[in-house]
């Protein structure tokens, strides 16, 4: 693609970007914070497209956009939080925000600068195989070298979804429960039965 | 577009892909007007009724008509919704809807963007309809549209599961995450029966009734259930926004049956490798083959019962989601074993 084109399409995903993540912050009702943070990580899609990281790029969408923030979404509209209340002490707390702000800030500046500066840094970046999609090159390292690494992190999720549910599971008693093998099993015979009514007379 | 851009320079290729568009809305939206007059005649043809028959010859034009009907009442929003995000939500799902459509391959080459992650890009827009449903449920400021907004909330994250793993067990035969290659991967010898239909056959029945989940179609309407919730999310709204709606809606299914036709149906190759049916362009066969997976989905609307929501939410996770995982482990293993597996 035409490079100024490229870049003009990287402002305008940044700019609108970083314009939701302080929309985000700044909205009043929680579901707009909701809604921005959901523009904020399609922007951030869009970067990782120009990067050419396609397929970071789609599952930052399915994974977050599809299905992390729907969940937000729905947490956030069932819960009856007057959120207003809790963006009260949003003045006194601010000189503290920004420190912590500018402090994460300036840690990131430090490690993008060192990798820009430093030749040892730069030296280490593995070269790119170009030749294969980036699907194809994130599969043959996330299966093999990172084997231990990727079952470890579904082992933390799996744990983490068990956890969820015991929390949460509840055996009522008195609750009718349909038992669908039942069901099925049930045959013609033990379903119905057929008489003969003789006329005038009735069962 | 690449290409173009090599060989007609940046502001021509930007002017023919934006007239590509152009030329697949406009035929997207005509085939969605006449999709859905065959769904109301189709409904009304198995319970002995006639269907629209007025407007135009065997009511043809009834779509057209209930567009301008739309289009020329008056929007009304309620006193107490959230504006923005009530206007919002018909113009996400329709515009999602409608994204779908660029990478859908209709013929050899004839995709607007025929990217390396396809099938993604269509399962990552496909994932995002669920938030034309929950903001237009939650901005209408009502207690009907509530509850269908959370009901299609669940639903649809559930069965994008199962459509998940049914998509990674066609790749797996595929070794492609582009659509085209996974059209092209079904061509053999046998025409039709070396589609993917047949060797992944539950595959296939489990990912049509989950397209059917997905898209919200009878049995699985319980986001707009008439008889429970009014009309779901859509209650508060009217005349433009519904329309936009409605569009999004048949557009999605529509999408969905597209996609159904290019995972196991063969795209746009002929059914059988031979003379005659070489002769017919492959656009047709792909509309051919979408319009039967169509039809299939407007039986079920015609016969099925609706499920309850219990009801359906076992079937997504206590059935779909096990056999569709096992099927993955299955598939994979036959490849590896049996060294079908592509690219080796």
């Amino acid at each position: 693609m035409d490079m100024s084109v490229a870049q003009a399409f990287f402002y305008l995903f940044s700019a609108v970007m970083i314009g939701s993540a302080i929309m985000v912050i700044v909205a009043r009702n929680p579901v707009h914070s909701v809604l921005f943070l959901i523009l904020a990580f399609v922007n951030a899609a869009g970067l990782f497209l120009l990067m050419g990281a396609e397929f970071l790029a789609m599952i930052l969408i399915v994974v977050y956009v599809g299905a992390v923030a729907v969940l937000f979404l729905f947490v956030v509209m069932m819960l009856d939080v007057d959120f207003a209340e809790l963006k009260q002490g949003f003045a006194k707390h601010l000189p503290l925000g920004i420190i912590l702000g500018l402090i994460l800030f300036v840690e990131l500046a430090m490690v993008i600068g060192t990798y820009l500066v430093s030749t040892d840094a730069t030296r280490t970046t593995p070269q790119l195989d170009t030749s294969v999609s980036n699907t194809e090159a994130l599969g043959r390292v996330l299966y093999t070298d990172y084997v231990y690494y990727f079952q470890t992190a579904g082992l933390v999720l799996l744990v983490a979804m068990i956890g969820a549910i015991v929390l949460t599971l509840h055996h009522r008693t008195n609750v009718k429960r349909q038992n669908i093998a039942a069901q099925v099993a049930r045959t013609k015979e033990t379903a119905m039965e057929v008489r003969k009514v003789a006329p005038g007379q009735g069962l | 577009m690449a290409n173009d851009i090599a060989s007609y320079g940046w502001a021509l290729a930007l002017g023919i892909t934006v007239l590509k568009c152009l030329l697949l809305l406009v035929a997207l939206l005509v085939f969605v007007a006449f999709i859905l007059l065959a769904d109301r005649k189709i409904w009304a043809a198995v319970q002995l009724r006639r269907g629209p028959n007025v407007v135009g010859p065997f009511g043809l034009f009834q779509s057209f008509a209930d567009l301008l009907k739309f289009i020329l009442k008056e929007p009304t929003i309620p006193a107490g919704a959230n504006k923005g995000v009530f206007l919002l939500a018909p113009l996400v799902t329709a515009t999602l809807a409608l994204a779908a459509w660029a990478v859908v391959p209709v013929m050899d080459g004839w995709a607007i963007a025929n990217i390396n992650v396809g099938v993604l890009y269509i399962f990552a827009i496909s994932s995002l309809g669920v938030y034309g449903v929950i903001m237009g449920g939650w901005a209408s400021n009502s207690k009907y549209p509530f509850l269908g907004a959370l009901r299609s909330a669940a639903q649809m994250v559930s069965y994008e599961v199962s459509i998940g793993f049914v998509v990674i067990t066609v790749l797996l035969c595929v070794g492609s995450l582009n659509l085209s290659d996974v059209v092209k991967a079904q061509q053999g010898s046998y025409g039709l029966f070396s589609w993917f239909w047949l060797p992944l056959f539950p595959m296939f029945v489990i990912f049509f009734i989950s397209a059917l989940a997905e898209t919200n179609r009878p049995p699985f309407d319980l986001v707009e259930a008439e008889s429970e919730l009014v009309a779901g999310f859509m209650v508060e709204y009217g005349s433009t926004p519904y329309m936009m709606f409605m569009l999004g809606e048949y557009v999605a299914i529509v999408t969905m049956c597209a996609l159904t036709t290019i995972l196991f149906l063969g795209g746009w190759l002929p059914p059988f490798d031979v003379a005659p049916f070489t002769w017919v362009p492959g656009v047709v066969w792909f509309v051919l083959k979408t319009c039967f997976v169509f039809f299939m989905i407007s039986m079920v609307k015609a016969f099925v019962p609706r499920y309850r929501y219990d009801q359906l939410m076992r079937l997504g996770w206590k059935v779909f989601l096990p056999i569709s995982l096992f099927m993955v482990v299955a598939v994979a293993g036959v490849l590896q074993f049996t060294g079908w597996a592509p690219g080796h």
